[in-house]
C-alpha cells in the first residue's frame, strides 16, 4: 500500500495530466457541398476531380487538403475553425473555374467556425440532359441529350458519349467502375439532342435483380468526363 | 661525464620541442585526402568518378525487378508488394520522380576542382572532364525526361550565412533548354573521350553521340506531338517545346546516329555470333567478351562486391539455384505483339475458326514462325534455361473441357480412369496467386545469365545492364530519318535490326510509319526502361493506358495499333489434353486468362506526363513552379 502511494499514484497523477498537453482536439468543423450549376448538380468521376484548401502562414507551400470530388459531385472535408482559400486547380474538371487575369485558378474564401455548406457554381461545358435508362432483352438502354453550355473560344467539341453499367452505385470508366460500357464516337452522333445508346449486361456473378447505369461524355481537350447521375435499372 | 650527458639530453629534446606556436595544431589528418593530393593523382580522380557513376540513376535496370514489371508488359509474381501494380487504378502524380541534387552539387564541386587541379597532365585532365559532364548531362537528361526542365545548375553554389537564401533558389529550366543543354555537352566534350568501342563501363565518344542522338530525338518527338496534348504544358516553357523546332531536334538526332553508325567513334555492330538467332538475342546481354553491341554500360563483375541478383529473383523456379525467382512473367499482351516472320501482326492461335480449341503436339509449336526477339526477350513454356527444360503447365483438360489441376507446384492428383496420382500441374505452375511461378505463362529471359552460380544468392551475377545499344541508335536514327521525310533511310535502318531477329522480308519505305517504328522499339527494347518515356514522348501513353479494363475481344484485336490499349497483364495458359483413345489425347491446347488477381487498371493521367516535384521542394524554392494537370 505504502508503495502504491508512494510511487504509483504519482506515476499515474503525472501521465493522467501529460495526456492534456499532448494531445489535440481533431479537426471538427465540416465543410460540405457540392459542385452546381444553376442549381443542378454536376456528376463527375469518381476521385478524379481534385479540389485543394490552402492556408496562409505557416511557411510552406501546398495544400493543407488535396482530395477529390465524389461521382454526385460532392465533397466533404473535416477542418480546424479558421480561414481557408478553395479552389480547383487548372486543367482538372469538365467545367471551367473562375481563373485569375494571370490563368491561374481563382479561389473561395472560406471562413469557417462551425460546420458550413457551401457549394460550389461552375460551369461545365455541357450539361447532360433528360437522360432516360431501362433494361429489356438483357441490354440496357439509354437515351439522353446534350446540350452545350460554354461557347466560343473556350467551348469544346464532343469527342465521344459512354455508356456505363455496373453491378455497384460506383459507375464510371475505370477497372472496379464498370462491367461492361459501349461507346460512341462524335462522328456517330447526328443528333446531340437525342442520343440513343445501348450496352449488353454480361453475366452478373454473383447474379443479382437490379443494375446501376450512367452515361458520360468525354470532351476533346478535357481530360475529365462529365457524367449523368447514377440510375438503378431493375432487371 | 654524467652531467653532461644529461645536458646532451636535455637540449635534444628541447630542440625537439621547438615549433611556431601557430604551426603547433597544424597536422595534417591522415585519413582524409585534401583537394589538392585527391586532384593531382589520376588514379584518385578516377576513384571519384567511380563513385559519380555508381551514382546515376537508371529506369527498369538489372538491380530492380519491380520497375520493369510494370506497364501491362509483365505480371509480377508476388504475393506482396510489387503486386499492387496490378491492383492499383492509376498511377501517382509523384510515379518516376528523381530530384537528386547532391550528386549535382557534387560533380559542380568535382569539375570545378578538376579545372584549379595543376599537377595533372592535360590529356589525363581533358578526359576526367569530360565524363564529369557526361555524368552531369546522364543526370539532367534522366530528370528532364521525368520532370520536365528544372534548375539547370551548372556551378557549385556557396551559402554565405547571411541569412537570405534567395540567391540561391533558381527557376526551372525550359524542356527545350535542357534537351539544348544535353546535346551541347555532348557535342563539346566529344573530341576529349576516346573512341574505343572497348570502353563500354566509362564515357566514350559513342556514349556522347548515342546520348546526344537520343536526347535529340526525345525532344524532337516532345515538340511535334506536343501538339495532341495541348494541355500538357507550361506557358514559359518548363513543360513542352514548341511545334517549330522539332525538324532542327529530327536533324540532329539523324546526324549524330549516322555519325556513329559511319564508324566515328569506333566500329559498332550488331551483336551476331550464334546462328540461333533468339538465343542470339538473349546473348547480346550477357556476353561480355568484346561485345560489339553494347556501347554504355552499368558493369557488374563477380567476386567484387558489385554484382546483382537479377537472374536470382527471375530465374525459372523449377531446378532454380535458390529457393526463390520467376518474379517477372512477361504478359500476353507483349507475347502476341511480336510479329509473324511475314511481317504481318496476329494472335497466338489458340482457336479455330469453329471456336474449338487446336491441338499441338509440342509447347513450343503454337509459337513457331514469329521474330526470334520473342524466345530472347520471353522465356516460353516448353524451353530451356541452364539446360534445363521450364516446366510451364496447367493441368489436364478433360474430354468434356473440365480441368485436372492442383495448388502447389507440381501437385499429383488421380486422373480419371486410372489408378496412380500423377503430376498435374507443372513445377513452374502457373498457379493463380503462387508467388514464384508463371503465373502468365511466361517467364523473363532477357539478361537472365546462363552462368553457373548465377542464380545463387551468394555469388550473384555480372550481366552489365545495357544503357545504349548500337540497335537503338539504328532505331533512333530510323525514327529521326521517318520524321524528316527521308523513309527509305529509315527502312534500311529498320531492317539491320530486323533481319538481326530473322524478319528477313524487308520493309520499304511506303511501310513505314510512326505505329511501325513504335511496334519495333518495343519489340527490340522491352524491359530495357524504354516504354514509359517513349509512350510518354510520342504523347500516347494516355491512349494505350487509358485505365479502361480489357477483354479477350480486347486483347486480340488491333494487334500491332500504336492506339491499342494495354490496361491488364494477360496470360497464356498451356494444358496436356488427357482423352485416352483420341487422337488428340497427349497433345497440347492453350488458354487465355486473365488473372483474378489483376483487378486494377493503369490509367495515365494527363498529370503522369511530368512527375510531381513535391512540396518540400517548392517550399524551399518558390521559384519553382508545379507541373501541369497535378493536384
Amino acid at each position: 500500500m505504502k508503495k502504491f502511494c508512494s510511487y504509483i499514484l504519482p506515476l499515474l497523477a503525472v501521465l493522467a495530466a501529460s495526456c492534456k498537453k499532448d494531445n489535440f482536439d481533431p479537426p471538427a468543423a465540416r465543410l460540405h457541398g457540392r459542385l452546381v450549376y444553376q442549381g443542378e448538380g454536376i456528376q463527375v468521376e469518381y476521385n478524379q476531380v481534385p479540389f485543394q484548401l490552402y492556408q496562409f502562414g505557416f511557411g510552406k507551400v501546398g495544400p493543407v487538403s488535396n482530395t477529390q470530388f465524389t461521382q454526385d459531385g460532392s465533397y466533404s472535408v473535416l477542418l480546424f475553425d479558421g480561414e481557408y482559400k478553395l479552389t480547383v486547380p487548372n486543367g482538372q474538371g469538365p467545367f471551367l473555374w473562375k481563373k485569375q487575369a494571370n490563368g491561374r485558378p481563382d479561389s473561395i474564401t472560406v471562413k469557417m467556425s462551425g460546420d458550413q455548406q457551401l457549394d460550389l457554381e461552375v460551369t461545365p461545358f455541357y450539361m447532360i440532359r433528360n437522360v432516360q435508362a431501362s433494361a429489356a432483352a438483357n441490354k440496357v438502354t439509354a437515351t439522353f441529350g446534350l446540350e452545350k453550355i460554354v461557347n466560343g473560344v473556350d467551348g469544346k467539341n464532343i469527342e465521344r458519349v459512354n455508356l456505363y453499367i455496373n453491378k455497384t452505385a460506383f459507375v464510371s470508366s475505370g477497372g472496379d467502375y464498370s462491367i461492361a460500357s459501349s461507346q460512341k464516337g462524335s462522328g456517330a452522333i447526328t443528333d446531340p439532342a437525342a442520343i440513343s445508346m445501348e450496352v449488353n449486361i454480361p453475366a452478373l456473378v454473383p447474379a443479382q435483380s437490379y443494375i446501376f447505369a450512367r452515361v458520360g461524355l468525354k470532351m476533346q481537350g478535357v481530360e475529365d468526363m462529365i457524367f449523368s447521375p447514377v440510375i438503378k435499372i431493375t432487371l | 661525464m654524467k652531467k653532461l650527458l644529461s645536458i646532451i639530453l636535455l637540449a635534444t629534446i628541447a630542440a625537439g620541442g621547438c615549433k611556431k606556436e601557430s604551426e603547433f595544431l597544424n597536422v595534417d589528418p591522415t585519413a582524409i585526402l585534401n583537394n589538392e593530393q585527391a586532384f593531382n593523382d589520376p588514379a584518385l580522380v578516377l576513384s571519384m568518378l567511380a563513385n559519380f557513376y555508381n551514382r546515376q540513376t537508371d529506369f527498369s535496370t538489372v538491380k530492380n525487378w519491380e520497375s520493369m514489371a510494370d506497364f501491362s508488359e509483365s505480371f509480377p509474381s508476388q504475393n506482396g508488394g510489387p503486386k499492387s501494380i496490378v491492383e492499383r487504378n492509376q498511377w501517382d502524380f509523384g510515379f518516376w520522380s528523381t530530384w537528386d541534387y547532391t550528386l549535382i552539387r557534387e560533380l559542380n564541386l568535382f569539375l570545378h576542382r578538376l579545372n584549379n587541379a595543376t599537377k595533372l597532365k592535360d590529356d589525363e585532365k581533358k578526359r576526367f572532364a569530360a565524363e564529369g559532364r557526361f555524368l552531369r548531362a546522364y543526370y539532367y537528361f534522366e530528370m528532364v525526361k521525368r520532370m520536365g526542365g528544372v534548375p539547370l545548375i551548372l556551378e557549385p553554389m556557396t551559402w554565405d550565412y547571411k541569412g537570405d537564401p534567395t540567391y540561391l533558389q533558381h527557376a526551372r529550366a525550359t524542356e527545350a533548354g535542357m534537351y539544348d543543354f544535353v546535346i551541347a555537352e555532348m557535342q563539346a566534350i566529344r573530341p576529349d573521350l576516346p573512341a574505343d568501342i572497348n570502353i563500354k563501363s566509362r564515357a566514350s565518344r559513342g556514349a556522347a553521340l548515342a546520348m546526344e542522338c537520343r536526347a535529340a530525338l526525345y525532344a524532337g518527338s516532345i515538340a511535334k506531338y506536343g501538339a495532341v496534348t495541348p494541355t500538357v504544358s507550361l506557358p514559359n516553357g518548363e513543360v513542352g517545346i514548341a511545334v517549330a523546332k522539332a525538324q532542327d531536334y529530327y536533324t540532329k538526332a539523324l546526324t549524330a546516329a549516322q555519325l556513329l553508325i559511319s564508324g566515328n567513334a569506333g566500329t559498332y555492330a550488331l551483336y551476331r555470333r550464334n546462328a540461333d538467332l533468339s538465343e542470339n538475342f538473349a546473348a547480346l546481354f550477357y556476353d561480355k567478351i568484346g561485345n560489339p553491341e553494347s556501347i554504355f554500360i552499368e558493369d557488374f563483375k563477380l567476386k567484387s562486391g558489385k554484382v546483382h541478383g537479377f537472374t536470382q529473383v527471375n530465374q525459372p523456379r523449377f531446378g532454380a539455384e535458390e529457393e526463390e525467382g520467376g518474379r517477372i512473367n512477361p504478359s500476353l499482351n507483349l507475347v502476341q505483339a511480336f510479329e509473324k516472320l511475314d511481317n504481318t501482326f496476329g494472335p497466338l492461335p489458340v482457336k479455330g475458326g469453329d471456336g474449338n480449341p487446336i491441338y499441338y503436339d509440342n509447347q513450343t509449336q503454337i509459337f513457331a514462325g514469329r521474330d526470334a526477339r520473342l524466345a530472347g526477350t520471353v522465356m516460353l513454356p516448353g524451353t530451356l534455361f541452364k539446360r534445363r527444360q521450364v516446366d510451364i503447365w496447367a493441368g489436364y483438360v478433360l474430354a468434356d473441357g473440365s480441368v485436372v489441376t492442383g495448388d502447389d507446384r507440381g501437385s499429383q492428383k488421380t486422373l480419371p480412369g486410372t489408378t496412380q496420382p500423377v503430376q498435374v500441374v507443372g513445377y513452374d505452375g502457373p498457379i493463380h496467386g503462387k508467388e514464384h511461378t508463371a503465373q502468365s505463362g511466361f517467364y523473363l529471359r532477357k539478361y537472365l545469365d546462363p552462368t553457373a552460380g548465377s542464380g545463387s544468392r551468394g555469388t550473384g551475377s555480372e550481366v552489365p545492364f545495357i544503357r545504349y545499344r548500337y540497335a537503338e541508335v539504328l532505331l533512333n536514327a530510323a525514327e529521326a530519318a521517318f520524321e524528316l521525310g527521308q523513309t527509305g533511310v529509315a527502312a534500311g535502318y529498320m531492317n539491320q535490326v530486323r533481319e538481326r531477329a530473322g524478319l528477313t522480308i524487308p520493309l520499304v519505305a511506303g511501310d513505314i510509319n510512326l505505329g511501325r517504328i513504335m511496334h519495333e522499339r518495343r519489340a527490340e527494347l522491352s524491359f530495357e526502361g524504354h516504354v514509359v518515356f517513349d509512350q510518354k514522348r510520342w504523347r500516347n501513353a494516355h491512349v494505350i493506358w487509358d485505365g479502361v479494363p480489357m477483354n479477350e475481344a480486347d486483347l486480340l484485336a488491333n494487334i500491332g495499333s500504336p492506339s491499342k490499349h494495354s490496361t491488364q497483364p494477360y496470360s497464356l495458359w498451356p494444358y496436356k489434353v488427357h482423352n485416352p483413345g483420341s487422337p488428340t489425347h497427349g497433345k497440347w491446347i492453350y488458354r487465355i486468362i486473365k488473372s483474378p488477381l489483376v483487378t486494377g487498371t493503369n490509367r495515365f493521367r494527363m498529370g503522369n506526363y511530368y512527375s510531381f516535384i513535391n512540396n518540400d521542394i517548392r517550399s524551399n524554392n518558390p521559384k519553382i513552379i508545379p507541373n501541369p494537370n497535378q493536384d
